[in-house]
């Protein structure tokens, strides 16, 4: 039982949790409490330091702050309107606070009101769709157009849209790249003739992606159904992510063991069951690498791309609240900040996992 | 097993004459270029070897053993001269010459059964499934594999590894085998058991065979006939030792035979000549 739970977190990446769970079970105390204190607690510690460092610093720049805006008032105004101002701040009033880098415990008080808003916005939807939930069907009936709920996405809601995006584009990136990175793979004469191409491609920022893809979708696409900023905003994700994966397939592929493919050629093995049989299962492992470097590229473009794309998402989250400019929308954007590390992470993590329960390890 | 173990002296392959052969090399040339020049690694080589007859090659290191295999195999294209496989000039690789690597190269993601059956759902394609799968387990419960089918290749040991690689080749019903130094990464005990199993079977199969080694009683223990190589660069054959043991054969006889020593001092004094 113990070893079998130490295997499943060993498995999800979670290793560091093995010394608490032997611990635990009462196993090898002295040994597993130093292995926990350096697994478990030394990381923890390190946040912790982090968090009081961060702390620091941004009670440094808002102090800087207030102070130039006490000054600046006192040379402007006169020493009445700044004692004021003064007053105001040491008062911890939202209206004069000085407006720099969040401390954490804003942060943490800005994460809380997203997640309130959110509660709000998603049982304001749900009222909405109940209470249209029948003359939307007469409407249908009737054959006129369903009335959809068009109030403002919530932080969770953004996240959502995000990562539907970046899956989209992943999934492009994966149906172009792979296929193509197996074809490369197989041919030399290909594989040279494609190489400058793909290097001259592979470095090219996002934005330009972005503006590319979009001249083409404007000419593609005129059905004003479809929400184009979407579209365009995954096609460039996946274009912008899938090199990693192009490049580590063909050169997997390429790369066979030779003793395979003599195997292979002894048992003179068809194309395609030499492809699915021996090729593609050996050079799974670097496959999925690509993958996961695919997937990591594709949620970091992806924030760029929305904030750019006007398309919904954390991305264009983080621009509202940098051009809103209200007290606590620097906080929000640390929030989403975090946010998107700890999501890229777990992606990360889910494709670890599929990457061991695909490949073989030898 | 049989304790009346003759040895006659050699015999004349070419005057008993009324066999076929299996396999004819005549006038092997293996040249590989390199920047100071041309490299000649075998020349004008020639063996006949008859259906059913089992042959090692010994010879040092870097002679051009694995070289040889390898082209008979269809590996590794020859510079001049001709192969002829039953009668009919061998291209390229193919199954009816089944191959046992030094390593067993297995598919690791595979089980036992599924590297057997690669091949055999190929050679076999016109039988059942149910045909197939019984050749497959037919040949790993001979080579010792019995309840280990379904295992993954990668997490057999290397003994058992290179029984599924026997088992494998054997599987073919190949009109040759070619082993290249099948047991040389084995520990001493494994290699002496899967010597066993390769001697059981090919007693049983009549299988014609070519087996390269580096261990002489390993030579003398499995073939009808040692071809010694001279060492190279242009190796040729330096020696032919014939092994007159009837079959089947038992390692203790063989080993408690007048004429072992001899024969192993014959292919010792040649190989330190």
């Amino acid at each position: 039982m113990k070893t079998k739970i130490i295997k499943a977190v060993k498995f999800m990446g979670l290793g560091y949790l093995e010394p608490l769970i032997r611990l635990i079970t009462g196993e090898e105390v002295r040994k597993n409490s130093k292995d926990a204190f350096k697994r478990i607690l030394f990381p923890l510690l390190s946040v912790v330091v982090f968090i009081l460092l961060w702390h620091s610093f941004s009670n440094y720049l808002n102090n800087v702050e207030s102070t130039l805006k006490i000054e600046k008032t006192l040379k402007n105004q006169g020493p009445e309107a700044a004692k004021k101002l003064e007053d105001c701040i040491a008062s911890g009033d939202i209206s004069c606070r000085p407006n720099s880098l969040p401390s954490p415990a804003m942060v943490a008080t800005a994460l809380g009101k997203l997640w309130d808003d959110h509660k709000i916005m998603a049982t304001k939807k749900q009222d909405f769709i109940d209470k249209y939930e029948t003359i939307n069907e007469e409407r249908a009936a009737n054959g006129e157009i369903e009335i959809v709920y068009t109030g403002r996405p919530s932080f969770v809601d953004q996240i959502k849209t995000s990562l539907k995006t970046v899956f989209a584009g992943f999934l492009l990136s994966i149906i172009i790249a792979v296929p193509l990175g197996i074809v490369l793979g197989l041919s030399d004469t290909l594989r040279t003739s494609f190489n400058w191409l793909i290097q001259i491609l592979k470095p090219v920022s996002p934005v330009v992606w972005l503006l590319l893809v979009s001249m083409i979708v404007k000419t593609v696409l005129t059905d004003v159904d479809v929400e184009k900023s979407f579209v365009i905003s995954f096609i460039s994700v996946g274009l912008c992510s899938m090199w990693a994966t192009l490049v580590n397939t063909s050169v997997g592929v390429s790369s066979v063991d030779k003793d395979f493919m003599n195997v292979a050629k002894v048992l003179q093995l068809g194309t395609i069951k030499k492809i699915f049989k021996i090729i593609l299962p050996s050079s799974f492992p670097m496959i999925f690498t690509g993958l996961r470097i695919t997937l990591s590229v594709a949620w970091m473009v992806l924030i760029a791309i929305e904030l750019l794309a006007q398309s919904p998402g954390l991305g264009s989250f983080v621009w509202e609240e940098f051009q809103n400019g209200s007290s606590d929308s620097n906080s929000k954007i640390i929030v989403a900040m975090f946010v998107i590390g700890i999501i890229g992470f777990m992606l990360d993590r889910i494709m670890m996992i599929f990457q061991k329960l695909l490949t073989f390890t030898d | 097993m049989s304790q009346t173990l003759t040895h006659t002296n050699t015999i004349d392959h070419d005057l008993q004459g009324f066999e076929k052969y299996m396999l004819e090399l005549s006038n092997i040339t293996k040249v590989y270029p390199t920047p100071k020049g041309d490299f000649v690694v075998l020349e004008n080589l020639n063996l006949k070897i008859k259906e059913g007859e089992f042959v090692s090659i010994i010879g040092h290191s870097g002679c051009g053993k694995t070289t040889l295999l390898s082209m008979i195999a269809g590996l590794n294209p020859i510079t001049s001269g001709e192969i002829i496989l039953d009668g009919t000039p061998i291209k390229g690789p193919g199954p009816d010459r089944g191959v046992i690597f030094q390593s067993p190269s297995l598919l690791p993601w595979m089980s036992a059964m599924e590297n057997v059956q690669l091949g055999v759902d190929k050679v076999f394609a016109n039988a059942t499934k149910k045909q197939r799968e019984d050749i497959c387990k037919y040949y790993l419960s001979k080579v010792g594999l019995d309840g280990a089918f379904d295992k993954k290749a990668k997490d057999l040991s290397q003994g058992m590894k290179q029984r599924v690689g026997i088992a494998r080749a054997l599987a073919l019903k190949p009109q040759v085998l070619l082993l290249d130094e099948p047991f040389g990464m084995l520990d001493s005990l494994t290699r002496g058991e899967l010597q066993d199993v390769l001697l059981e079977v090919l007693d049983k199969e009549k299988t014609t065979g070519i087996m390269i080694t580096h261990d002489v009683d390993e030579s003398i223990f499995l073939a009808d006939r040692v071809i010694m190589m001279t060492s190279g660069p242009r190796a040729q054959i330096g020696d032919i030792l014939d092994i007159t043991y009837d079959r089947p054969r038992n390692r203790k006889a063989i080993l408690e035979h007048e004429t072992y020593y001899s024969n192993r001092e014959h292919l010792i004094n040649f190989l330190e000549h």
